[in-house]
């Protein structure tokens, strides 16, 4: 039985006891636990339910590679499931609950699966391909919500995650991935060549295995002291960073380099400080020290409680205090896992047999298990493990003669089929691999490829056990090579040194792929490989008579490796057990592909700061504050938040829009209009640039004269439009629209940059540099004076129409344009961004005599209606020429050339059928037709097609008319002319409009004589 | 009748200031004249209208030239920003363009169209790391560096004044979404 012991745990602060509660129990741990070693100092053996067959499952690991013991940790909004526990810091007061079963961990309705799967083949390999093809509607009534309910690991979180995230960006000479006596070392010798060198460790703690396999001895210290002696070196160090609780998530092109850090995991709810960060580095140079994974054996009922890897039941004794087990059995196919059974023995527990499954054991480590009395067993295997919830009982055998069993009472067992190097980092940036069969494991073999930086020579390298060199003496040498290596690779180069290495003598492993057994578990349907899928030995084995000869494939048609541990533990063990079944050697049936992240990463991560407030940025001219404090009902308008009304008290927006379009068109109304976009465009060459770049002529405009302008894309498509303005001989002003400022911009700069580099242009963006209004209404001249405007040369009264003044209120200077998108006498009145909200408020005051009031974007877009001006995005929709617009007045036929001419030219674009703007009375003046409702040709019953042939594209209650109004794209448009159309709706109504001219209001223009 | 007052910011952000709580001191900075100023950056010419306007020398690529309130940067291969005092800019931007009237130029008062922010601490470039993908090392970003970038969504230009003295400049719009987002990311639990 697990528990904590009396001393021990280098890792564990046993002054500070801390307490934490798992499914609703409260139990103890210590600063410095994790959640896995202090459940098991709780005897907590059961943590979860499989996902298939929801078998009872308990920790199998120490680190990473943790593919049972998921936990849904923290409560609310900052539950998460699928935790791994043993990678999970504990903090006081952590709440964890176990996943995957129901009603209760100790007794689960789920396992029926396994018990029906003894009889009939549910969920083996191909399971769902075979089973829900017939019949076909059963797909959607059963099948589906059967496996939706089924499918999945844990819950979802419902609550808003109140925890902040980030990113941070960083550079380096050299990256070190790995704190363990490997990464240790090539940090030294990096740093002490003279790169700056960044080492990260995913853990909290510097050493890695050192701090448990101390009876090696590098130059004369035990292991873990030194690896905390080298640590304090390279601490004091200025060219190193060194720091903890970051993982290496991802490797990618010419040295950029994804780490996940946990900052507060530990900590949660800290005033300010993320929980995790996300770091995007560019490293010259990396060495990936990554170390290497324990491989699991696979034989019968290997998935129970208390079947452990044997290098994580030493870490937990040594790391926690924490015992694993009264007595045990260790069975391995290497010398190392004789630690596991040492460390059990002096930790007081009983092991009663190490099997081994080579023929002979005769190594330094055998032979110290032998002299302290603990039974070696060459050529033994196990045929079974027993137990109801954990393990109680191991039926060992001959691996020759599986029926000859015999058995040992014990709580654990400890398994090692031998480790497979970390090369994830390595594969991620489109690293090689290649098999050793005397090592039975892919390694690194750069040769044949490796990560490269920008010039093109390799810029990644494994160093340790994460390159295949497991042994002390091995790891550390080249661990000094690959550091030295980083360093030449960047010119720099350390003093010869190599640290003196002692260490126990290993025997070579031999593979171990398989531990036969018999009557009903012979075929191997609880020999589990993938844990956290459920896909055992048979499965694979299954795929493989069925025809499967790559391990890619075989791995989705059996689901092997693709679980949230991504096969850390399966992968070789599955590929393997093909081979054998297909009888060709390893290499033979491929690799799968490692693919970023390494462990899974928080979505909260990649997000970073981009949620909440900050979510995307929201642009606000100089007087937002004032439309928010005055009633301002906000809509988004590229990414500035413009008003679309002002709404008074008990006003809905409908009665709003209709207040301030009468309110300007009787009085006047004020506008801010500072999100139009506004480029300077200046130089000797200016005029024949805008000549180009508009469809009309641009070159003839008089100095402080305005011009309505167009401008097409290259198919002749309308895509903005504004008024420009000739601020001087060589320099003009562009105003675009709202959303299409950037593009505008990036359009003029593309094509100067490309095609017409010769012209002596300029453009700037001085959007921001200027607060904009417009003044609208009959007494919007009389606004303007009170205001205090006056003219740098001539009168208000006397400006004309299409005009630029400077002028200025008091010393401010302001440009004053006579233009309208209303039809009213209108101005718009631009000042330095800095004074936008003074002069808002100051005309504001100065009509206040005048029934001055705002109007937000609505009733803007309301009048423009009603005078039949297009808007950008309504009436077009990147299909739309100016011809069918009825603009032609606006497209130049005296210049040579500008962008969209030749395409007018197009059959497509001189077709006569073409979609043209028209107006539309409906027949009933108090119906609204629908936006985007389609015209039709013939109304025919529901469900028929109908062929359209048109649609509305603006459309509104016009308060000044009483009566609805709307625009529309008509086929034939203008040949229509008091053709009544119909527009079916949903539902099968149908609305009747009179097609008109889309001018509805002052046709003549008499309001802005 | 109501006062012409200038502003730099909109209320919340404009002379804000985020010390007490936070690893790096976080300031608006307030009103800044800045003309941006392009033409061939080589000429005699330009090194006239720029040492005229602020009494420096054209800065080299990616560089900054500072005294006191004046400075010049870098801000493209012909283009320049001159940082001035506000009420300077206006007659700065017609002098320098006046200066430049035999050649192809544009001189503009753009004094409005940016907010500018100093950031103060030992750890300030760890701030800006948090948002910039740029090498901000004592070696990568010396003192009178300048680089335009984005700050995570936004786009924001900023320079090391000294050792420990950032400024950062974004468009005027985005002032408050640059502010919190600074506000935020300098509390102290957020020290890298």
């Amino acid at each position: 039985m697990p528990h904590r012991m009396p001393e021990g745990g280098v890792l564990i602060d046993r002054s500070r006891p801390i307490r934490f509660r798992f499914n609703g129990e409260e139990l103890q741990g210590y600063v410095g636990d994790t959640l896995a070693s202090a459940l098991m100092a709780n005897d907590k053996v059961l943590l979860g339910r499989s996902f298939k067959y929801h078998r009872p499952r308990g920790l199998i690991a120490s680190g990473a590679e943790e593919p049972n013991a998921l936990l849904g940790v923290g409560e609310g909004g900052r539950f998460e499931p699928n935790q791994r526990a043993t990678m999970t810091e504990l903090y006081d007061g952590l709440v964890a609950t176990s996943q995957n079963h129901w009603p209760s961990l100790e007794f689960d309705i789920g396992a029926m699966n396994a018990a029906v799967a003894n009889r009939i083949p549910v969920f083996s390999a191909g399971f769902y391909y075979k089973t829900f093809m017939y019949p076909r509607a059963a797909w959607k009534h059963v099948y589906e919500p059967f496996i939706r309910h089924a499918a999945g690991l844990g819950q979802a979180p419902t609550d808003p995650d109140p925890d902040v995230y980030e990113h941070y960006h960083t550079f380096c000479d050299v990256l070190v991935v790995g704190g363990g006596v490997a990464g240790l070392m090539a940090a030294r010798r990096a740093a002490e060549a003279g790169a700056e060198v960044l080492l990260i460790e995913q853990t909290g703690h510097w050493g890695g295995r050192a701090l448990t396999d101390t009876d090696t001895l590098i130059d004369g210290q035990p292991a873990d002291a030194w690896a905390e002696a080298m640590a304090a070196s390279l601490a004091a160090m200025p060219n190193v960073r060194m720091r903890t609780r970051i993982m290496g998530a991802g490797g990618y092109d010419h040295g950029w380099w994804l780490l996940y850090e946990r900052v507060a995991e530990h900590s949660p709810g800290e005033e300010g400080m993320p929980r995790h960060r996300l770091w995007k580095v560019r490293a010259k140079q990396c060495v990936v020290a990554t170390g290497a994974i324990e491989r699991p054996l696979t034989f019968a009922e290997n998935d129970k409680p208390g079947v452990m890897l044997a290098s994580a039941v030493r870490d937990y004794i040594r790391l926690y205090g924490v015992r694993p087990a009264r007595s045990a059995v260790v069975v391995a196919n290497n010398d190392d896992a004789y630690r596991t059974a040492l460390s059990l023995h002096r930790a007081g527990a009983t092991v009663k047999a190490v099997l081994d499954t080579r023929a002979e054991a005769n190594g330094a480590l055998p032979g110290e298990a032998r002299a302290l009395g603990i039974p070696v067993r060459p050529g033994y295997g196990i045929a079974k493990v027993e137990g109801t919830m954990r393990v109680e009982t191991v039926r060992i055998a001959p691996l020759a003669d599986p029926s000859a069993v015999q058995l040992l009472v014990c709580d654990l067992v400890a398994m090692s089929g031998g480790w497979s190097p970390v090369v994830h980092l390595f594969s991620h940036g489109g690293g090689k691999l290649r098999w050793e069969e005397e090592m039975a494991m892919f390694r690194p073999e750069p040769e044949r490829g490796a990560p490269i930086g920008p010039d093109g020579s390799v810029n990644t390298r494994c160093a340790g056990a994460a390159n295949g060199a497991l042994a002390a003496g091995d790891c550390l040498s080249d661990a000094v090579a690959v550091g030295d290596a980083a360093a030449e690779a960047l010119g720099r180069q350390a003093p010869p040194a190599m640290p003196e290495v002692a260490a126990p003598a290993e025997s070579p492993m031999e593979p171990h792929w398989f531990t036969p057994a018999s009557g009903k578990y012979a075929h191997g349907n609880k020999h589990f490989v993938d844990f956290q899928n459920d896909v055992t030995a048979a499965d694979i084995r299954l795929a493989a008579r069925e025809g499967y000869e790559s391990v890619e494939h075989t791995k989705r048609y059996t689901t092997l490796g693709m679980a949230t541990d991504q096969g850390k533990t399966s992968n070789i063990n599955g590929l393997a057990l093909l081979a054998e079944a297909r009888g060709e050697p390893i290499p033979a049936v491929g690799t799968t592909t490692f693919r970023p992240p390494y462990m899974p990463i928080s979505l909260g991560s990649i997000a970073g700061r981009s949620r909440g407030d900050l979510f995307k940025v929201i642009r606000e001219t100089p007087m937002h504050a004032w439309h928010a404090a005055n009633g301002g009902d906000f809509e988004p308008v590229g990414d500035w938040f413009r008003p679309y009304c002002y709404r008074r008290a008990g006003e809905d927006r409908d009665a709003a829009v209709a207040r301030e379009v009468l309110n300007a068109r009787g009085k006047v109304g004020l506008l801010d209009a500072t999100t139009l976009g506004k480029i300077v465009v200046k130089g000797p060459d200016a005029p024949s640039f805008l000549d180009l770049i508009y469809t009309n002529m641009m070159s003839s405009l008089k100095i402080g004269a305005c011009r309505y302008g167009l401008m097409c894309n290259e198919n002749g498509f309308l895509f903005d439009d504004g008024v420009v303005v000739r601020m001087a001989e060589d320099e003009y002003l562009l105003h675009t629209t709202t959303g299409g400022a950037d593009r505008v911009h990036g359009h003029l700069e593309e094509w100067l940059q490309t095609e017409w580099w010769d012209l002596q242009v300029f453009t700037q963006n001085v959007t921001e540099q200027w607060a904009q209004i417009a003044i609208a209404g009959p007494q919007s001249r009389a606004t303007l004076a009170a205001a205090g405007l006056v003219l740098e040369e001539g009168t208000l009264q006397d400006l004309a129409f299409m005009r630029y003044a400077p002028a200025r209120i008091s010393d401010l200077p302001v440009r004053l344009y006579r233009i309208s998108f209303s039809g009213e006498l209108a101005f718009e009145l631009a000042c330095p961004a800095s004074a936008g909200m003074g002069l808002w408020e100051r005309l504001l005051a100065a009509g206040a005599d005048h029934g001055i009031q705002p109007y937000g974007t609505e009733a803007l877009h309301v009048m423009r209606a009603e005078k039949g001006f297009i808007m950008i995005g309504d009436e077009t929709d990147g299909t739309v020429t100016p011809q069918d617009l009825g603009l032609s007045w606006a497209v130049s036929k005296k210049k040579a050339d500008f962008i969209g001419k030749r395409a007018f030219d197009r059959i497509d674009i001189t077709r006569e059928d073409r979609k043209q703007l028209v107006g539309l009375l409906t027949e009933d003046p108090t119906v609204v037709l629908p936006d985007g409702a389609h015209a039709v040709a013939e109304v025919k019953a529901a469900g028929q097609p109908m062929k359209t042939i048109g649609h509305v594209t603006s459309t509104y209650r016009s308060p000044v008319l009483g009566r609805s109004i709307a625009m529309a794209l008509i086929e034939r448009g203008r040949e229509r002319m008091g053709e009544v159309l119909d527009f079916p709706l949903e539902g099968g109504s149908v609305i009747r409009a009179t097609v008109s001219d889309p001018v509805f209001y002052d046709k003549e223009g008499a309001r802005n004589a | 009748m109501h006062e012409l007052q200038r502003v730099s910011a909109a209320p919340a952000v404009a002379g804000a200031v985020h010390e007490s709580g936070h690893f790096v001191r976080v300031a608006e900075s307030g009103l800044r004249g800045q003309v941006t100023l392009r033409g061939d950056l080589a000429t005699p010419a330009m090194a006239r209208a720029v040492n005229e306007a602020v009494g420096l020398a054209v800065p080299d690529r990616l560089r900054g030239n500072f005294d006191g309130p004046r400075a010049v940067l870098w801000m493209a291969r012909d283009e320049l920003m001159l940082l001035l005092p506000h009420e300077e800019a206006r007659a700065a931007a017609a002098q320098a363009s006046a200066a430049l009237s035999d050649t192809h130029h544009l001189a503009i008062d753009v004094s409005d169209a940016r907010t500018i922010f100093t950031l103060t601490g030992e750890n300030a470039a760890a701030l800006l790391a948090k948002g910039a993908p740029v090498d901000l090392s004592a070696t990568g970003f010396p003192v009178g560096t300048v680089r335009r970038t984005h700050l995570g969504e936004i786009a924001i230009a900023f320079w090391r004044r000294e050792e420990t003295v950032w400024e950062v400049m974004g468009f005027r719009s985005t002032a408050p979404h640059l502010a919190e987002w600074l506000r935020t990311s300098s509390l102290l639990g957020a020290a890298v």
